[in-house]
């Protein structure tokens, strides 16, 4: 029963770059659970956002990485894979549109607002125009952005803010409806303004969505998420609820450096 | 009080050599218009080079440059995108760009005789597809180099960010990477092109020149180039006038196209 409320599993996961003589991950074990968001925190090169780079596989974008245990991906119909054995195209970009990702800084695309949330629908053949409209407007609406951008929709997105271009950026993720969205310091390019408008945003998000964060932002991770896992040179040290984690951890690195004694 | 002085002394050097830089530049520019503006006539733009016009030399030079421009994009684009995107940066990579260097600063005399060998001396007549060949081989590494280095301006979190959303690899490439270097890619299309029109060598022997109006590339080729170099070389005084008027309009042309490339890209980044 207990994978009623997984989103996803990583199991003794070890990832080695090409190239690299030693390995990035030390078989990591991390459950993300349904509708709850995880925090990754830890220091620079521990392994965070290459862990979260396993979960879509977007480290595929190169080649000669090597992969090794588990990732299970439960999907709200009921099935699973293991994210690992995906080894065609088609079957990677499924993957990806179903594991979103948004990145540290805001990647908005050469092209209008609106074009930009209607690119990946585009991508998974959506063409009707009356569809794609509704579901453009759903999905800024759904990023809080519906009401800064509805009089310009035709307007390139590189006119944008900063912080509103990382909204766009979700608004085109969420618009594929994803299962999961995996954020990688989504906000450590933004003012604290912005910062507070995107934590919001993912807070509500998590409705819908599965989320995993990885931040360098304590604050953030106590505020945001309701598990922590804190990573130190490739390896889990310790997983537990958010409050435990910052409160009571069992682990002495652990405390060490959500007290910022060391990191 | 020493430093303060080495200091002036640089400032002054360096305040030389860019006067006398730009002054030669100058120089170069206020003789063709003093020489080449008085020469000028309506006749000169209505009349092809028999009847002492420029017309017909005008209509030949554009002709093969564009032809040239034509074959020389899709292709030098091509194998742009190909070392940038696909290659991996690798041993091969790294040969064909070098490769790519050295056939920038390939003579262009040395192309002029390479096409002649295979494109003129078999067939035994100079010909326009021969000069527009020679045209497109001094393009293409201007323009793989370009295409190569725009691209590496993208920043790799827009193809992350593509693929993340479920593009392949492909369609990222077409409909984001290339979009967002166009501007860079169209302003060195132009700026190869204003080098390209200007060339005398490579078509010296392959075009060669022709004082009627035709556009019938498998005959000798009207080129404005050529056509200086052998009107410059004439005795009457005619002919030498029409040379600096045509050097004049040469050097007009390129400059605009020059100032359009860079103007291009200036606007852009305003934005």
């Amino acid at each position: 029963m207990e994978q009623n409320n997984m989103a996803m599993k990583v199991e003794n996961l070890t990832f080695t770059y090409p190239g690299a003589a030693a390995v990035s991950l030390k078989s990591v074990t991390l459950p993300i659970e349904r509708n709850k968001i995880t925090a990754l925190i830890g220091p620079s090169g521990c392994g965070k956002s290459t862990l979260l780079r396993c979960m879509n596989r977007i480290h595929d974008v190169y080649s000669g990485n090597k992969y090794e245990g588990k990732i299970t991906l439960y999907t709200r119909s009921g099935e699973k894979q293991n994210v690992l054995e995906l080894k065609k195209e088609n079957e990677l970009i499924a993957l990806r549109q179903t594991v979103g990702m948004i990145f540290q800084k805001p990647t908005p695309f050469p092209m209008s607002i609106f074009d930009n949330v209607a690119y990946g629908l585009k991508l998974s053949g959506i063409k009707n125009k009356t569809e794609l409209q509704g579901r453009v407007e759903k999905a800024l609406k759904g990023a809080a952005i519906w009401e800064e951008t509805k009089d310009r929709l035709n307007d390139s997105a590189m006119g944008l803010s900063g912080g509103q271009q990382q909204r766009l950026c979700i608004a085109r993720a969420v618009a594929l409806k994803p299962e999961v969205l995996l954020f990688d310091e989504p906000t450590s390019a933004l003012d604290p303004i912005s910062t507070g408008a995107i934590e919001e945003l993912i807070a509500e998000l998590k409705s819908e969505i599965s989320v995993a964060i990885v931040t360098h932002n304590m604050q953030q991770a106590s505020r945001l998420s309701d598990y922590t896992a804190f990573m130190y040179l490739g390896e889990l040290i310790e997983f537990d609820k958010t409050e435990t984690i910052f409160l009571n951890p069992a682990n002495k690195m652990t405390e060490d450096y959500v007290t910022g004694r060391f990191g | 009080m020493n430093r303060l002085l080495l200091n002036k002394i640089i400032l002054l050097l360096s305040i030389t050599s860019a006067v006398i830089g730009i002054g030669f530049l100058f120089w170069i520019l206020i003789t063709l218009a003093y020489k080449g503006i008085d020469s000028i006539h309506v006749t000169t733009f209505t009349n092809d080079l028999v009847n002492g016009g420029i017309r017909n030399l005008l209509v030949g030079q554009f002709t093969m440059a564009l032809l040239a421009t034509l074959i020389a994009v899709p292709l030098g684009m091509m194998a742009g995108i190909y070392l940038r995107e696909y290659s991996g940066g690798g041993k091969l990579a790294r040969v064909l760009r070098n490769l790519n260097d050295v056939m920038m600063s390939a003579p262009s005399i040395v192309i002029g005789v390479f096409v002649y060998a295979f494109m003129v001396a078999p067939f035994n007549t100079y010909n326009g597809w021969a000069g527009s060949a020679a045209l497109a081989i001094m393009m293409i590494p201007i323009i793989v180099s370009t295409t190569d280095n725009m691209l590496s301006l993208v920043p790799q979190e827009l193809r992350e960010a593509g693929i993340a959303l479920g593009g392949s690899k492909h369609k990222i490439i077409i409909q984001i990477v290339l979009r967002s270097a166009k501007i860079g890619i169209t302003t060195g299309v132009l700026l190869s092109f204003a080098r390209i029109i200007g060339e005398t060598a490579p078509l010296l022997f392959t075009s060669a020149n022709n004082q009627f109006f035709t556009m019938d590339m498998n005959e000798q080729f009207p080129s404005l180039t050529v056509s200086i170099y052998n009107l410059a070389t004439y005795p009457d005084e005619q002919s030498r006038e029409l040379a600096w008027a045509a050097s004049f309009i040469l050097t007009v042309i390129v400059l605009a196209i020059n100032l359009l490339g860079r103007y291009a890209t200036r606007s852009k980044k305003g934005k």
